[in-house]
């Protein structure tokens, strides 16, 4: 790949990111550029176009292109019970609050293929009020999503999962919840009852209402302050009045401007408390 | 002058974070950050730990944190680190590089970037071969670069690999980084020069 300068290589990025924002919508403008420099270097690779103004010329052109692309700028790496302390945390801390409402709605915002979603819809089985509950999975990888509706799996991260579960204080066993057959396990369908797929883009799309708890995890890390405030301010016109967010175990609402708004349940597992009302 | 510092241990790094870390002055003026490899489930001990028994401030980098000068930055277990045009930190659960998250090619190819010649990239004892693409592509941006003496690292393997991969401009002895990076880190002595001694 041949050495550009760095300030020219920003301004050339800054340019294939603002023609494709006018091309498609999809504005990544505001993504952390570290990380979403490595993801162009792998789309430059794939499409052999190794200068930014003919991949962006290319990308106009082929929507089949920029298919591989937003393939590219979405990092799908999830677990289920990823850090497994934060789960326990839910469990002990969030859901018998929860319990009090008759109905509750949750979040999963960036929910890649969707295995977040059927850990969360595990869990509130276990603790008896799945059948109040009603879960939205959204992410702006449509691919992953449609992972997520089948909830078929790979097995050979079965082992991992297991084990996050039983950490994550699992009642059973993980298997009590899947079928498998040969190297695939599917998830029982009534957990996925509860969950509902959909596209959302974090970065243009509107509020998501009335949630009693937003989960979205290791999604800002991919974003720079100014998005990150964008999307948390979305969150909060999102939540119902005392809800709750929980964020990756390496994000959190310091110096970011929602987070007076907050606060927290657990610091150590970035759970926050919405104490506030909007616009306050 | 130099900006800031870059390092990459894994097997075997523990010993040497401990040698190097806790030697070099409070008033060390550049930020390093650090790629440990290390279980996904640990949890922050080891900064705490080095913060302890150092002169200077050492602790887990956050997203979007500020880099600071005089501050050691270890990445936290299971997240690549990497560093913006604007000296912030960014985390990044992408898939493993070498088959590590963190990765150390990951880290120095961010900072490579950001800091050109301005960096300066060490590589450690370890068991693979990460961190040679990266310190390669740090001599490439005209940075600095130094690796741990095979033939002292406790595993020598990293090194090595890091040897064969690029011009190395320092090959050394642990006891012997900490020192050579303080008189590096000096401004205004034309330190800068030292480069073409080696
Ligand atoms: C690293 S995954 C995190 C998955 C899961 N929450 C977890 O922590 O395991 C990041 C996800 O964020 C999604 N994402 C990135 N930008 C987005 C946007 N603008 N709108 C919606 N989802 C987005 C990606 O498609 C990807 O599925």
């Amino acid at each position: 790949m041949p050495l550009l300068k760095t300030d020219d290589e920003s301004t050339e990025i800054e340019s294939l990111l603002k023609g494709i924002h006018e091309r498609y919508g999809y504005d990544f403008t505001h993504y952390s550029q570290a990380s979403l420099k490595r993801r162009l270097n792998r789309v430059r690779e794939h499409t052999k176009l190794f200068s930014y103004p003919e991949l962006l010329e290319r990308l106009y052109q082929d929507e089949q292109c920029f298919d591989l692309f937003l393939k590219h700028m979405s990092i799908t790496v999830t677990e289920m019970f990823r850090d497994p302390a934060v789960y326990l945390s839910i469990r002990e801390k969030i859901i018998p609050i929860l319990k009090t409402f008759p109905f509750i709605k949750i979040w999963h915002a960036g929910c890649a293929t969707g295995e977040e979603a059927y850990s969360m819809a595990i869990l509130l089985h276990e603790e008896g009020f799945l059948d109040r509950a009603r879960i939205y999975a959204t992410d702006f990888n449509k691919q992953s999503l449609e992972t997520g509706q089948a909830g078929i799996y790979s097995s050979k991260n079965m082992g991992t999962y297991a084990a996050n579960y039983l950490a994550a204080g699992g009642k059973k066993n993980l298997s009590d919840y899947y079928s498998s057959s040969y190297d695939l396990v599917k998830f029982d369908d009534f957990l996925k009852e509860h969950i509902t797929f959909s596209y959302h883009n974090l970065v243009t799309d509107g509020v998501f209402g009335e949630m009693n708890l937003i989960c979205c995890r290791n999604v800002l890390i991919y974003f720079d302050k100014v998005l990150q405030d964008h999307v948390l301010s979305l969150f909060t016109e999102s939540l119902r009045h005392g809800g709750f967010l929980c964020l990756g175990s390496k994000e959190s609402l310091n110096f970011t401007k929602v987070k007076k708004m907050f606060e927290p349940v657990d610091t150590k597992y970035r759970i926050y408390r919405m104490t506030e009302a909007l616009h306050v | 002058m130099y900006e800031a510092v870059v390092m990459g241990l894994s097997a075997g790094g523990m010993n040497v974070l401990k040698t190097i870390i806790p030697a070099l002055p409070a008033t060390f003026p550049l930020p390093i950050a650090i790629v440990q490899h290390i279980a996904p489930s640990s949890d922050g001990y080891l900064a705490e730990y080095l913060g302890q028994i150092s002169a200077i401030p050492v602790k887990e980098a956050e997203d979007k944190e500020i880099l600071r000068g005089g501050t050691a930055y270890l990445a936290p277990a299971g997240y690549h680190l990497l560093i913006e045009a604007n000296r912030t930190f960014s985390l990044s659960i992408d898939e493993s590089v070498n088959y590590c998250c963190p990765s150390i090619d990951v880290l120095f190819d961010s900072a490579a970037d950001v800091y050109r010649q301005n960096l300066i990239g060490i590589v450690l004892t370890g068991a693979n071969a990460d961190g040679s693409k990266g310190l390669k592509k740090i001599k490439e941006g005209g940075g600095l670069a130094i690796v741990q003496d095979p033939l002292t690292a406790e595993v020598p393997y990293m090194p090595q690999a890091a040897l064969n991969a690029t011009v190395i401009d320092y090959i050394l002895d642990v006891s012997q980084i900490a020192p050579l990076l303080a008189r590096l880190g000096k401004v205004g002595e034309g330190e800068n020069n030292v480069r073409s001694i080696s």
